[in-house]
């Protein structure tokens, strides 16, 4: 039988109610029910197995082996019983939310996620690979989440709902660490590998670490103290999930997973301490403020949590027996406090509210009710005969066995008594304040009706099953409990003997729990009104202000840093390259490397001293606007100079073009903007920049120098040597553009396309009516074109056009090529445009200069994929001699072609984004395209 | 010589970077094209000075390495292309923003 | 030679300026040719993944000429994987973009196949200039596309992001130049061998320059102090755009494995381990920043961006060890964070148009249509996301913990990525509560796009899928690990004749 089809079958189930909106609950619910009693029979097949003994079932299949996770099911005594208790109370379940949901057409929700809760639970009880077993465990804190979130309207569910999810999702990730640890350390997340390796693991480094974080996962979920908060606040889902998830099932996985690792973590001294003490806290907490809730489903969830505290507590006393009482009350707890909270939700449906100061004497309207929440109450109380008597007697017997430490000796029995007398009066109170104590005082619904004979039958199952344990625990105990126990202890255990339970001392313990309790319930009035005095303390609005402030704080934190102020960004960066970099040459010892320095000739350093002048002149004027941009411009051709000085005749060219276009494009941006800058920055600001900048300054120059003075090594002779015979061209520059590194300059030109384009884009549709703050008006208007500059500019045009040809041409063998040439015919235009105004000049070329673009860059390309008819990589070159007229001999490679397309797109990236700067000053105003 | 070019590389970056940090985009536009001037140089002494021996085959016995300045080459047209972008967008902002501060007028406005 | 190989770059570049030149072409047919270029860049990221698979390295040299002296084209795993990744990526975000957005603005669809053949250039070009080349192409799309559509906010966080990114081509150059100067080639196989053999007198210049460039691709992958240009930038973008500029960061992190792997790996003290040791600490501080920022952020975009933030500490964190396991780990993590963050942009668009009021901002309360619908694909989007099972963030988060649990400082890691997470959590369940649960059902909801919705719904699905059938993807990507651990091979592969003899030899 695969164990697999016991999950699958309420996971595929999940989905019938989801496809039957609006249908009523009843309907739904008995869909609802098929899968889960399938699941059900399936795992009562198992249980004669299981019974005998036999050996756990284990089925895998790989998934991940390379993280270990793999879909590995097992089935063994501890999995089957607490799978039993999650289809078995979720069938009664399913049930009893037929009734509770009756009328109510919106609950297909409710058993869709039921239903899904359901097999992922499942998951987690027969789980053989650990991290396999993780994914159902979250899965179940998504699923209570949308529970507990279940009324969404009400403000008080969203935030137990999103409480509940924070803490035991933290958990989860505490459990993900946990595990991880755990698998490595026993070499392998199968359990039957983690469960043989307990020695080693304990043994290991890590143990400490992984236990703390797998018991954090399981405290969480199990709502153990100071854990414990979100589970109260949970109980703003309807009862059924109440009841399910909250009591019955999900809070039990903690449990659950620690008497599954116990062979592997437990019986340890951190173990006994860790776990015993939490479970002692939340024993005494959960018993003692469940004394003085009002609230009926409070009462309950904090006798859950002190009940779930006595189990933590059992698992970590460890001696012999204590894991069986441990699971024997578990199996109790659930049987009779499901009842209880079915009960509630009942008496809340029909009377309006679940506050006991105001429910009393039920009896009269709802006396089955009361029979049945008598017997469940009397099992939680622990009245002699009763299951929950046995287990609190089976507590009270382990923990005098414990023997280590000194102080335990004493504590655990008195504590546990204490416990059990707070237990005794809470379990007396839910029975007797909600159905006598008088009459009922002003009830929302002034005449309760109680609840169909029929509507109790989930109530009656679950009751006669507590009375059964309670008449026949041994019978129960071989069925269920001895087979968990064994499979969790990991060796054959001896039955427990129920006859120690009629040792003297636990008699006596459970008595004084008894007499006190009662003694308690008495007196409580005086009590609850001395607790009331107390500071009134609500977790939910604690957490909720804790996120409050944490959300607020770290906003004002991540605001000090992202402040949205370039200036601190770009100080940022340079700060950091300055303390990287700067630690590292730290490490240089010998800046020079050694070669003698050429000799100083006096113009190259007139010019460098004109250089420096006019750059340092930009940062002095640059407050006054158009004078820096004319020093920078003077800087631009002082660089011309010095390519041209140190034998790079094309960089010059190209520099000086550039530097003609930039200057342009500069001044035409600046007649739309201020003509000055504001002296904004305080002393100390440009004290701190320069100082930045000067370190900069001073990096580079060390840098450079470094580099100049040391001995070369280069690739450059190769292409000195197959310039000519692989390139077809002399000037080895423009070959290698074209042709070695033709990739960079198809890289190169598409930038600049692109650029343009954007340019284009982005000044479509930008609106210049609204003038920039200070230009006075006027100032921006084109020139009145001076006629001399006109007629000077249309006779320059056709030379221009004829040296840009020329140098085109000859590019391949002497400084020029494409680049060059698309720049010098891109500024004769730009001069017409300066020289005739825009509008003269758009009357007479209407370029489309997009096509322009894309057409170079696709000649470019295409010329490479040429090369691809003969067999050869893209851009590779052929060349074959040509002369000209007036040009003379002349290589003509495919490299020309490249470098035509080179030349499209340089004068129509250029002119795109002068004309489209230019459009901004016409009264062609925007919405008009241009290029 | 190298030291020479060395300081005014030094000092192109120290005016560049100094420029870049102030709050006007047109200034951080000079700074950015200084900054520029100075790497393109940089690149380009990657290959070492030499004098009036350009990479010319068959025009000089020792020619300059031809690499780094088809690099710089290179560089200095992403580079315009780049100088041209941001002028516009700087307008553009100027434009939109109704000041030309490289944080637009409010700073803080995004942060609500 | 195989001509397929420079596809991925010639394709979309030809497709773009066809989209130019054809500009006045009817926009469908734009937008169709737009699509068929990307389809066929998923299918060639299909053959590179299979190619690349054999574990040998794929050389193009474009002009013919072997390297160090021509430009060299590698595909190798990794390359594979980033191209692939890129094409199933921009092909979503054209989807999402058709819907309408791209018409908001000019050539939206030429700007985006230009910004695809950018990326793809950097992830296969083997020359280190190439790569500064390739990624002016990507950043100066990734301008105009930042501010496609308009609006003030995108020109502010516009002018930011194009500045930063001027300084960082700056220093490119400066590191560029210091390398040549230096070591006399260009070419990252070379290079490698040249920085190995330097003489110790150079190796601390070398070193900076290796810094310099962390620096530089620092800044492309927002690593702290370098990020602050990203929040805003990706919160302003429009969703289609903001959702592609998530493999962004990624090309960022894709050149520090790529060169600190490679050119700076040999020598028998290789200088990328200072460029590690800076990495660790500081990307454990952007991860712990981006978790403070996904609580701290006033609207889903906000929360998104730091989202990236916080996987780009995860990824940086996880690959400073360089271990073949965190390597392997990191790459998956990779490719689920970057689905993810895409999901994200897109839902914040998807919800925000259907909210009543306020867009994707937090402060603002109101209903908002569809709530059952959009409630439960952000529920399932947001368990992906934070890395819940079953989803692959789930599988990646387990195997990045495996990894480092067995470093020695890899429970620092440990600590903060799980507290990041947690904080995730908090943060996506309140605004979950707030947006689907807190306000009653819409009055008259606005009318829901089925195609927008269904593809995003595809996304989380195919990260669902990553993790079921992650067992080969896994392979796979420890094989790339291995790979990348294995620089010698890249080299012999472009560089046959080893470095001297290849420097002598001619074609």
């Amino acid at each position: 039988m695969p164990l697999a089809l016991i999950i699958l079958l309420p996971l595929t189930g999940a989905l019938l109610p989801a496809l039957m909106p609006g249908r009523s609950a009843r309907l739904l619910a008995s869909v609802a029910a098929i899968p889960v009693l399938l699941s059900l029979l399936l795992l009562l097949s198992q249980l004669p197995h299981v019974m005998q003994g036999g050996e756990a079932i284990v089925q895998q299949l790989n998934w991940l082996p390379a993280l270990g996770l793999n879909l590995a099911l097992r089935l063994d005594g501890l999995g089957l019983l607490f799978a039993l208790l999650i289809t078995g109370i979720g069938a009664l379940i399913l049930l009893y939310a037929r009734y509770y949901f009756e009328g109510n057409t919106a609950s297909a929700r409710f058993f869709t996620l039921t239903l899904l809760f359901m097999s992922a639970m499942l998951g987690i009880v027969l789980s053989e690979n650990l991290l396999f077993m993780l994914i159902f465990w979250e899965l179940t804190s998504l699923v209570s989440f949308l529970l507990i979130g279940y009324n969404t309207d009400r403000q008080g569910a969203r935030l137990g709902a999103r409480m509940s999810l924070v803490i035991t999702g933290g958990g989860g990730l505490a459990l993900l660490g946990g595990l991880i640890l755990l698998g490595q350390a026993a070499g392998g997340y199968e359990l039957s590998t983690v469960l043989a390796a307990g020695d080693r693991i304990r043994a290991h480094e890590h143990y400490p670490l992984i236990l703390n974080l797998i018991l954090l996962g399981a405290f969480t979920k199990s709502a153990q103290f100071p854990f414990h908060l979100w589970l109260p606040h949970a109980m703003s889902a309807p009862t059924p999930v109440s009841a399910y998830l909250h009591s019955a099932t999900m809070v039990k996985a903690g449990l659950f997973l620690l008497a599954r690792l116990h062979p592997a973590l437990g019986d340890t001294a951190a173990w006994f301490h860790l776990v015993t003490l939490t479970g002692m806290l939340t024993l005494m907490v959960g018993a003692f403020v469940a004394m003085f809730m009002h609230d009926m489903k409070g009462l309950l969830a904090y006798s859950t949590v002190s009940h779930l505290g006595l189990i933590m507590l059992l698992l970590g006393l460890g001696t012999p027996m204590a894991l069986a009482a441990a699971l024997f009350h578990l199996l109790c707890h659930a049987l009779f406090k499901a009842p209880l909270f079915m009960m509630a939700g009942y008496v809340d449906r029909a009377t309006g509210t679940r506050d006991m100061r105001r429910v009393n004497g039920m009896w009269r309207v709802m006396p089955a009710l009361m029979v049945l929440t008598g017997i469940s109450a009397a099992a939680m109380a622990g009245l002699p005969l009763m299951s929950g008597y046995l287990s609190k007697k089976m507590l009270f017997n382990e923990s005098l066995l414990v023997t280590q430490p000194e102080w335990a000796v004493v504590v655990i029995p008195a504590w546990v008594t204490l416990a059990g007398l707070f237990s005794v009066a809470y379990s007396i109170r839910i029975f007797h304040n909600v159905f006598f104590n008088g009459r009922p005082i002003d009830l929302p619904i002034a005449s309760p009706r109680g609840p169909r004979a029929a509507a109790l039958s989930p109530l009656v199952v679950l009751t006669l099953g507590t009375l059964l344990v309670s008449l026949m625990p041994e019978s129960a105990y071989l069925a269920l409990v001895q087979p968990a126990f064994g499979a969790a202890r990991q060796v054959l255990v001896e039955a427990y003997d129920f006859s120690t339970l009629g040792g003297r001392v636990p008699m006596l313990m459970s008595l004084v729990a008894l007499a006190g309790g009662m003694l308690f319930y008495a007196i409580r009035d005086p009590l609850f009104r001395l607790h009331a005095r107390l500071p009134e303390v609500d977790a939910k609005e604690i957490f909720d202000w804790i996120m409050r402030r944490a959300i607020a704080l770290s906003q004002r934190r991540v605001f000090q840093l992202e402040n949205g102020s370039l200036q601190r960004y770009l100080v940022f960066i340079l700060l950091s390259v300055l303390v990287i970099v700067g630690l590292e040459l730290m490490g240089v010892d010998h800046w020079d490397g050694g070669v003698a320095l050429a000799p100083l000739d006096p113009l190259t350093l007139l010019a460098a001293l004109l250089l420096w002048l006019a750059a340092i002149g930009v940062v002095v004027y640059h407050h006054h606007r158009l004078p820096a941009l004319l020093l920078l411009g003077v800087t631009g051709l002082f660089v011309t100079v010095t390519f041209a000085r140190f034998s790079a005749p094309d960089l010059a060219l190209t520099q000086l073009m550039v530097e003609v276009m930039a200057v342009v494009i500069m001044m035409l941006a600046l007649s739309f903007l201020p003509q000055k800058s504001p002296r904004e920055s305080s002393r100390t600001r440009s004290c701190r920049d320069l100082g930045i900048a000067m370190l900069i300054g001073l990096g580079v120059t060390a840098f450079s120098y470094a580099i100049l003075t040391r001995p070369q090594t280069t690739i450059a002779d190769f292409f000195m040597a197959n310039s000519v015979p692989g390139g077809g061209g002399t000037n080895v520059v423009n070959v290698i553009l074209v042709d070695f590194r033709g990739f960079d300059t198809l890289g190169e030109i598409t930038v600049l396309g692109i650029a343009a384009v954007a340019v284009f884009a982005f000044t479509r549709d930008l609106h210049l009516k609204a003038r920039v703050v200070d230009t006075h008006p006027g100032h921006w208007v084109a020139e009145p074109h001076p006629i001399m500059l006109s007629t000077v500019a249309r006779l320059v045009l056709p030379i221009a056009l004829l040296v840009s040809a020329y140098i085109f041409l000859r590019g391949h063998n002497l400084p020029g090529g494409g680049f060059i040439a698309g720049l010098i015919t891109a500024v004769a235009l730009t001069l017409q445009y300066m020289a005739g105004g825009l509008v003269w000049a758009q009357a007479r070329m209407l370029t489309p200069f997009r096509p322009l673009i894309g057409a170079g860059l696709l000649i470019a390309v295409l010329t490479g994929l040429g090369s691809w008819v003969f067999g050869y990589p893209f851009l590779t070159s052929a060349h074959g001699h040509v002369s000209l007229p007036l040009i003379g001999e002349f290589e003509l490679a495919t490299a020309m072609l490249f470098d035509l397309g080179v030349y499209a797109t340089v004068v129509g990236s250029t002119l795109l984004i002068l004309a489209n700067l230019g459009k901004l000053m016409t009264v062609a105003g925007p919405g008009k395209e241009i290029g | 010589m190298e030291l020479l070019y060395a300081i005014t590389l030094g000092v192109l970056t120290t005016c560049g970077v100094y420029l870049l940090l102030r709050a006007r985009t047109f200034t951080v536009i000079l700074g950015l094209t200084l900054l520029s001037h100075a790497v393109n140089l940089y690149l380009f002494a990657s290959g070492r000075l030499t004098a009036s021996a350009p990479a010319i085959v068959g025009l000089a016995p020792t020619a300059a390495d031809p690499l780094p300045q088809a690099l710089v080459l290179t560089a200095i047209v992403i580079g315009f292309a780049m100088t041209a972008f941001v002028v516009v967008l700087a307008l553009k902002a100027a434009v939109e923003l109704r000041n030309d501060h490289v944080d637009g007028e409010n700073p803080d406005e995004d942060r609500a | 030679m195989n001509h397929v190989l420079i596809l991925p770059i010639l394709l979309p570049l030809i497709t773009g300026a066809g989209q130019l030149l054809f500009y006045q072409a009817p926009f469908a047919l734009q937008r169709l040719l737009g699509f068929a270029s990307t389809f066929w860049l998923v299918l060639l990221g299909v053959w590179c993944l299979q190619v690349a698979g054999s574990g040998e390295h794929l050389i193009y040299q474009p002009g013919g000429w072997p390297a160090p002296f021509g430009i060299v084209l590698v595909l190798d795993r990794l390359s594979a994987i980033m191209l692939a990744l890129t094409a199933l990526l921009g092909f979503c975000c054209l989807l999402y973009a058709s819907s309408g957005t791209d018409q908001r603005g000019a050539h939206f669809h030429a700007l985006f196949q230009f910004q695809l053949a950018g990326l793809n250039g950097a992830f296969l070009t083997g020359d280190l200039f190439n790569l500064f080349v390739c990624f002016e192409i990507l950043l100066i799309a990734s301008y105009a596309l930042l501010l496609h559509g308009g609006g003030r906010a995108r020109s502010r966080a516009g002018l930011h992001y194009v500045i930063i990114n001027l300084v960082g081509s700056a220093l490119f150059l400066i590191a560029l130049g210091t390398l040549y100067g230096l070591a006399g080639t260009l070419n990252m196989a070379d290079l490698a061998l040249a920085v190995a053999q330097a003489p110790p007198s150079d190796a601390p210049l070398l070193a900076a320059a290796s810094l310099l460039l962390l620096v530089v691709f620092g800044i492309k992958a927002a690593i702290l102090p370098l990020l602050f240009w990203l929040p805003r930038a990706y919160s302003a973008a429009s969703a289609p755009v903001a959702a592609l500029f998530a493999i962004m960061t990624k090309v960022g992190i894709y050149a520090i494995l790529r060169v600190f792997l490679l050119v700076f790996a040999l020598g028998e003290s290789p200088l990328n381990h200072t460029a590690w040791g800076w990495l660790w600490p500081l990307a454990l501080l952007t991860l712990a920043l981006g978790g403070v920022g996904v609580l701290g952020s006033n609207s889903l975009r906000t929360l998104t961006a730091y989202l990236v933030i916080l996987s780009v500490g995860t990824l940086l964190a996880t690959i400073s060890f360089a271990t073949e396991a965190s390597l392997g780990a990191a790459l998956f993590y990779l490719i689920h964070s970057t689905a993810m963050t895409a999901v994200f942009f897109l839902l914040a668009d998807l919800l925000g148009q259907q909210r009543e009021k306020g867009y994707d901002r937090f402060s603002a309360e109101g209903p908002i249509g569809h709530r059952w619908l959009l409630g439960t694909l952000f529920f399932v989007a947001a368990i992906a996301m934070v890395g819940l099972p079953p989803f692959s963030g789930f599988v990646s988060k387990a195997w990045i913990l495996q990894a480092s649990a067995t470093q020695p400082q890899g429970l620092w890691l440990w600590a903060v990525l799980l507290g990041a997470t947690l904080l995730t959590l908090i943060a996506v369940s309140r605004t979950g509560s707030s947006w689907f649960w807190r306000p009653g059902d819409m009055a008259k909801p606005y009318p829901l796009e089925r195609g927008p919705l269904t593809l995003v719904a595809g996304m989380v699905g195919l990260n669902g899928l990553l993790a079921a059938f992650g067992d080969p993807v896994m392979h796979y990507l420890e094989l790339t690990a291995v790979q990348l651990l294995t620089p010698q091979d890249y080299i012999a592969a472009v560089l046959p004749e080893g470095r001297m003899t290849a420097q002598e030899g001619s074609p």
